[in-house]
């Protein structure tokens, strides 16, 4: 017997908002996925939309290489407005 | 690695504990802290699937449409609960099989509390009120454990619980102000669950091996017996209103500790459930194994007819 494939599950809890993911499930394809997912996380209106994809499909950062990944981002602090320096006269910017 | 290397990582790891970070999936993490995430995340979710039955017991039997449409969305809540919990487990790199092979083997235990029978409807609203209020107590507290999917799974379980315990109370409160006949199943029902929902808290904490470290990795935020004490506090002025009496000649206001002082549990009898000789162990195990066994041709059928669709998208595309 083959075991049901693992989903990732997006919501979209009202529109203006972002699907977010909020768990995964086991389903046999697509459309189970979806119906198990709406049965699952939108029992009481949590969602207006719902994405399912199938887990094997993400691919993933390295969480050990986090260090090289992401500290470059912290030594470039002029990508942030406090980094210039205005006279404190100067308004609405 | 050196055995010193590992000791720094694991130090570096429990200040990131100690400075309330979440651990997610993938990051690294004592082996000793993954094996025990997945034998209580997963034994957490053993619980909610077994915790269905005693209740499934009593869908086809409510007593009006209003009880079962509650009772109904209630174990649905459980089972949902169940999968929140698989799926954490998931994260940490064992399969939903081997999970329920260790559940149906008799290798994972479940919460002890259901292997009690449910032989009256007046245990619907006790284990509602009493066993749902006790799992509260626990899972809210376990809201701030430290590993990320649990934490999010137990936050998500807690906004759903409380509808749980309300619907429970209510069935008592409405048995309670029936007829004599009512009231004293109300009363006899929470005779039978009182002493084994004082007991899902666990051992007493001279007796539970794992609190220190569990203290550490925030799976255990107080301790049994604080839990077990904050849950007779809360639960003894409901009873009140009911017009209950606890089954404890024991249980007194105590003035000085600001705490209801109560009786000792028999330890002799919580022993024996959790080793498997409890009034329903076998048949619990039974009835989850004949579920699974016979639900194998629906899942198979399943994965059958997604590959023929897929099959058949295949050949469109041609
Ligand atoms: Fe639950
Ligand atoms: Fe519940």
């Amino acid at each position: 017997m083959k075991n049901w494939p693992l989903w990732e599950v997006f919501i979209r809890s009202k529109n203006g908002l972002e699907h977010r993911h909020c768990g995964s499930l086991h389903a046999a394809d697509a459309q189970m996925a979806l119906q198990n997912a709406r049965d699952v996380y939108t029992r009481r209106m949590e969602g207006v939309s719902i994405w399912v994809v199938p887990s094997s499909q993400i691919t993933a950062s390295n969480p050990e290489l986090n260090g090289e990944t992401f500290e470059p981002a912290m030594d470039k602090a002029y990508r942030h407005p406090t980094f210039y320096e205005l006279p404190d006269e100067l308004k609405h910017m | 690695m050196s055995e010193k290397e590992l000791k720094s990582l694991e130090d570096l790891f429990q200040a990131r504990i100690d400075r309330d970070e979440k651990i997610e999936p993938k990051e690294w993490m004592p082996e000793k802290y993954r094996q025990t995430h997945i034998r209580q995340i997963s034994q957490h979710a053993h619980s909610e699937i077994v915790g269905m039955l005693p209740e499934a017991n009593w869908i086809t039997r409510a007593p009006s449409l209003r009880r079962k449409v509650a009772l109904l969305a209630k174990i649905q809540d459980e089972g949902g609960h169940g999968l929140y919990l698989y799926s954490a487990a998931e994260t940490l790199g064992i399969s939903r099989e081997e999970m329920y092979e260790q559940l149906h083997s008799g290798k994972a235990k479940y919460s002890s509390i259901f292997n009690y029978p449910a032989v009256t409807w007046a245990d619907m609203g006790a284990v509602g009120w009493l066993v749902d209020g006790a799992a509260i107590m626990n899972q809210v507290a376990l809201m701030g454990t430290s590993y990320g999917p649990y934490a999010r799974a137990m936050v998500r379980i807690c906004k759903e619980e409380s509808f749980h315990q309300r619907q429970g109370y209510e069935i008592l409160l409405t048995l309670c102000n029936g007829t004599p006949e009512q009231k004293a199943m109300a009363q006899d029902a929470l005779n039978r669950w009182w002493w084994p929902s004082l007991m899902m808290f666990g051992p007493k904490d001279a007796e539970s091996p794992n609190t220190e470290q569990s203290v550490k990795w925030k799976l255990k935020r107080k301790t049994n017996d604080e839990l077990r004490q904050q849950f007779v506090d809360q639960t003894v002025p409901q009873a009140n209103i009911l017009g209950l009496t606890i089954p404890d000649p024991n249980l007194k206001w105590n003035e000085e500790r600001k705490h209801y002082d109560f009786g000792d549990l028999d330890w002799n009898e919580f022993w024996q459930v959790v080793k498997g000789h409890g009034p329903c162990n076998k048949q619990r195990l039974e009835a989850r194994k004949s579920a699974w066994e016979k639900g194998a041709w629906v899942r198979d059928a399943a994965v059958a007819y997604a590959e023929k669709q897929e099959d058949r998208e295949l050949k469109k595309a041609i």
